[in-house]
């Protein structure tokens, strides 16, 4: 079935998708945008005219295809998503597709994925939530991920709630951190919704923001590892409770028998808080462009300014009227042409002063999760997910995609070779994405892959095929690097082939490894 | 300072003021030579002085440090004391269970369990340490102890001793090998993120496979099935249908890539991946070692070891024995003593051993009093409050026996030894200066051991085994 829904796909459009190609000079630009720039364009344009850099050409279709998959769902296009996406001809094509791709399932998983790096939803050392209150945590997440919360309500929930870690899962944000100390609670605060790192405060700030947090208390039940975490007015303040202020400098009421907790979240949450919206529209904006406007987005403070600040104002100001719907951020910077410029940089002299401002989409190693479930979803290949700890061991359905694990402790060496976050600060700079040679050598070489390759389900037809022609290497084009192959790439690969066909099956082997192992696979771009 | 007391007796540092330079010219310390070398001035000569009034003071354990590079054998579980460096052959069936007569050593007065007869050949290059102790039963929290000289708990994870070496000793320090500087065969502990806030760069390279079968397939490295024509041939391939990275040159990300790539296949296709090639050995080699995966382990981090891999963890399972716990020893014990001794006589005959240091223990010891009632019929459970370690190579004594634990192997008795105390004077044989910084995200002020009058516990350096 497979093969045949291809065979004809690829038929259907194959003379249309050549001629596309011989228009541009490389397979990932295009001459010219269809839409018309946005009020987010005209910013970074201004700046980039200021700094005369001149931006990026239009991506084309197929890198768009592949970016937004990759980026809004973690997850590659099917061949029939690409070749119906190349098939449609509406000028507005990006936009809808944009459109569907943030109602789907996937994209609760993987947006979850990531604010469960930054919320430490972990079962184990050093966070030690316990698995009953990981997957908790991780269930509330996903649903105010997979309902749009309001990122103001998400954040209050997570601020003052109070209850049992096993029911009332947002508490888990006050156990889910190494220091449960106000000054330790008070950093994790700060570096999750301010984007700051208190630590480097000087200590009469730190203090201060330590005082809305220095009535929690926890205690224990009959069950096991399960925790009420609740307001305990009986805690009293060594602060005297007039001069708490809030980081902004004014000066906080705090009442002696009403929760401070409340008192930080509404402070937090206004629309006039100088911090909270501009941490997450900072966030979003590197979650999708591989760079803060502020670099790092966890460390914003007076002396790291913002690359753009026009852009940055725009879009929390954006973020505030839209009352916080994170999805409709997430909307206004994939339609901007600058999301959807190509990753080949225009002025290849000032190179890192074009990245710093936005001036190309830059390439980044798929996260590990992503790159695992790529590899398994182009293989129909499978992945064992355990957790070493504590006895007895977790263990998870093989066909499980590593962007839906719901606790950091569950595992697998590949996941953690490749570099995923361990959760263990909520720091951005725990996900390593820079590939290193023990990775490289994984992917070229080791018995994972080779496996993964030789028993593959989705490539068979394409490895027993009787031979290998034009259309069974788009299709194989199609599969992994979702996209048709130009002419000079289908006469290297087919001339391999030929040279190689005494042995076919392990020439055609080549061939799907040699794409899972280009940068065009391995990287965003 | 103030000092707290255990129940033993041994002091314990609770002050939030740990030594500073202040303190150090206050001293008169810091008008040495040492000055001229930044970051490793303070240790030495200030514990010196220190140690007679401050017994938990970090003590420099030796002027020259000798060690290149360190093999730490892991007894994942947590292996029982008294089953093998420890034995109690007084203290009744109900503690000693089934091993009731230990052997004699080449050692005067040193006695090892029954089962480990090579080892009781070779006492006299390894001593052994049996009042190691940090009071901690869970496995993960032990395993962080054991292998950090940190308490569990502190805001920040530190990184294992395996990481701090690879650090100090690794690409940073001019190491050029294409096998990474921390190797852990065959697989990660996954107990914690052995790398801590280093970063996963730091994390130990597993090399998969199993040295015990007839090619040792290394994760990577060995393609079984794969002809090196072929791996010629799909290379050229691959780099004719790199279409991007042509196109992205020059783009830091993808030059990297290229290079990582380059070192890749130095490895597949150069000399380099036959390191892993255990059939280069001599057969009677081989078998002294033991045919089993972990015998074939200890030759594999010789080998390792010869090629200047200054980190080598061999991650040995099976030591959680809450059950069937003296079968399990039995079929166990054989096997670590073979490969063990192997490794020792191996590297002393290659005149390896003065410069290798070899660590063996768990992460904790296990009950000394048998479990001998259901469902244990037999076992033991985890034990933090004493076990034993053994230690060989790199400046270390042989033939040496530190510290005792009571009659029944319940009480620390004599001389405790905490982790940090172990893991700093391995450090200061590998002449890595405890006080260093270690980098952090952050930035935070991270030493590569707790500082003089943190809340970790400490006996002192092992001077005694130097």
């Amino acid at each position: 079935m497979y093969l045949i829904r291809i065979l004809v796909a690829v038929m259907l459009l194959f003379s249309d998708s050549a001629s596309a190609v011989e228009a541009s000079p490389n397979p990932y630009e295009m001459p010219e945008f269809t839409t018309k720039p946005t009020a987010l364009d005209e910013l970074v344009w201004s700046r980039l005219e200021k700094l005369d850099l001149k931006p990026a050409r239009p991506c084309s279709d197929a890198v768009f295809l592949r970016r937004v998959y990759l980026d809004v769902i973690g997850t590659l296009p099917t061949v029939k998503e690409a070749t119906r996406f190349y098939a449609d001809r509406s000028p507005n094509k990006r936009a809808a597709l944009i459109d569907q791709l943030l109602a789907r399932d996937e994209y609760t998983d993987y947006w979850t994925m990531k604010w469960c790096d930054v919320l430490r939803v972990k079962a184990e050392f050093p966070i030690n939530l316990w698995p009953n209150a990981a997957q908790a945590y991780h269930r509330w997440i996903r649903t105010a991920i997979r309902d749009n919360l309001p990122y103001d309500q998400f954040a209050r929930a997570l601020l003052t709630s109070s209850g049992s870690n096993f029911r009332v899962a947002p508490v888990n944000f006050y156990r889910a951190m190494q220091n449960r100390e106000p000054t330790g609670i008070a950093q994790t605060v700060a570096l999750t919704f301010m984007g700051q790192r208190a630590d480097k405060w000087p200590a009469e700030r730190q203090e201060q923001l330590a005082a809305f947090f220095n009535k929690i208390g926890a205690k224990s039940t009959q069950e096991w590892k399960e925790e009420i975490i609740f307001f305990d007015p009986s805690k009293t303040n060594t602060e005297s409770l007039a001069a708490v202020r809030f980081p902004d400098g004014s000066v906080a009421r705090l009442e002696s028998d009403a929760d401070p907790r409340i008192v930080f979240a509404d402070w937090l949450v206004r629309p006039e808080n100088p911090y909270f919206t501009r941490a997450v529209a900072n966030r979003y904006w590197c979650w999708l462009l591989g760079r803060g406007i502020v670099h790092e987005v966890d460390d914003l403070r007076p002396d790291n300014p913002p690359a753009n600040p026009e852009l940055l104002a725009y879009l929390e100001r954006e973020l505030r009227s839209a009352k916080y719907d994170l999805k409709q951020l997430l909307r206004l910077i994939l339609n901007s042409h600058t999301y959807q410029l190509s990753s080949l940089p225009a002025d290849t002299e000032h190179v890192e002063l074009a990245r710093a401002n936005f001036a190309f989409y830059p390439v980044r190693r798929l996260d590990a999760e992503v790159l695992i479930d790529a590899l398994n979803e182009i293989t129909g290949g499978k992945e064992q997910y355990t957790s070493a700890i504590p006895e007895p061991f977790t263990f998870i359905p093989e066909d499980f995609r590593s962007i839906s694990l719901p606790d950091g402790s569950i595992s697998s060496p590949f996941l953690e070779m490749f570099g995923r976050p361990p959760r263990d600060t909520g720091l951005e700079s725990e996900r390593n994405n820079r590939l290193t040679a023990a990775q490289r050598l994984h992917l070229l070489n080791s018995s994972q892959l080779q496996r993964k390759l030789e028993g593959s389900t989705r490539l068979e037809h394409f490895l027993n095929a009787s031979t290998v022609t034009r259309p069974e290497l788009a299709g194989l084009y199609l599969t992994i690097l979702s996209r048709y192959p130009a002419d000079a790439e289908a006469e290297v690969a087919l001339a391999y082939y030929q040279k190689n066909k005494t042995k076919s099956r392990e020439a055609a082997l080549d061939l799907a490894w040699a794409l899972i192992n280009s940068a065009e696979f391995l990287y965003r771009h | 300072m103030k000092i707290d007391l255990y129940t033993d007796g041994t002091p314990m540092m609770f002050s939030d003021d740990p030594m500073t330079r202040r303190q150090a010219l206050k001293a008169g310390l810091l008008a040495t030579a040492g000055l001229l070398l930044p970051g490793r001035a303070l240790v030495g000569p200030l514990s010196a002085a220190n140690r007679a009034s401050d017994p938990a003071a970090a003590t420099p354990t030796t002027a020259q440090p000798r060690a290149k590079a360190v093999i730490q054998i892991w007894l994942w579980g947590g292996s029982c004391h008294i089953d093998t460096f420890d034995p109690k052959p007084t203290a009744g069936r109900d503690y000693i269970g089934q091993f009731e007569k230990p052997i004699a050593t080449n050692v005067d007065g040193i006695q090892l369990n029954e089962l480990l007869p090579v080892l009781a050949k070779t006492a006299d290059k390894f001593s052994l340490i049996r009042s190691m102790t940090h009071g901690n039963n869970g496995h993960e929290t032990a395993s962080y102890l054991v292998q950090t000289g940190r308490q569990p708990g502190d805001r920040q994870v530190y990184p294992s001793m395996g990481a701090v070496v690879s650090l100090f000793k690794g690409y940073d320090a001019g190491y050029k090998g294409l096998i990474p500087p921390y190797v852990v065969l065959t697989e990660p502990q996954g107990r914690f993120s052995e790398a801590g806030f280093l970063g996963s760069r730091f994390k130990p390279y597993a090399t998969g496979g199993d040295p015990g079968q007839t090619r040792f397939a290394v994760e990577g490295v060995v393609a079984p099935g794969i002809t090196e024509a072929r791996q010629q041939s799909r290379r050229d391939l691959l780099h004719n249908l790199n279409t991007l990275e042509h196109a992205l040159k020059s783009d830091p990300q993808i030059e990297n890539a290229a290079e990582c790539e380059k070192q890749a296949y130095d490895l597949i296709l150069g000399d380099a991946g036959k390191v892993f090639d255990l059939a280069q050995e001599k057969d009677a080699l081989r078998e002294r070692y033991g045919r089993n995966t972990f015998g074939q382990s200890c030759l594999m981090a010789r080998r390792l070891v010869e090629k200047g891999v200054p980190y080598i963890t061999i991650n040995y399972k099976g030591w959680d024995t809450h059950k069937q716990h003296f079968q399990t020893m039995r079929r166990k014990l054989p096997e670590l003593d073979k490969g063990l001794a192997t490794l020792l006589q191996d590297l002393q005959e290659r005149g390896l051993l003065g410069s290798t240091i070899v660590w063996c223990c768990g992460e904790f010891g296990r009950t000394p009093k048998v479990l001998w009632e259901a469902p244990w019929n037999g076992g033991r459970n985890h034990f933090g409050k004493v076990f034993s370690a053994l230690v060989a190579g790199g400046g270390f004594k042989g033939g040496q026996v530190l510290g005792a634990s009571n009659a029944t192997g319940e009480e620390v008795k004599d001389r405790p030894v905490y982790p940090c105390d172990l893991i700093g004077t391995m450090y200061d044989l590998l002449g890595i200066d405890t006080n260093a910084r270690l980098p952090h995200p952050q930035g935070l002020d991270t030493r590569v051991s707790p500082p003089l009058g943190d809340k970790t516990a400490s006996g002192g350096r092992l001077v005694e085994l130097i």
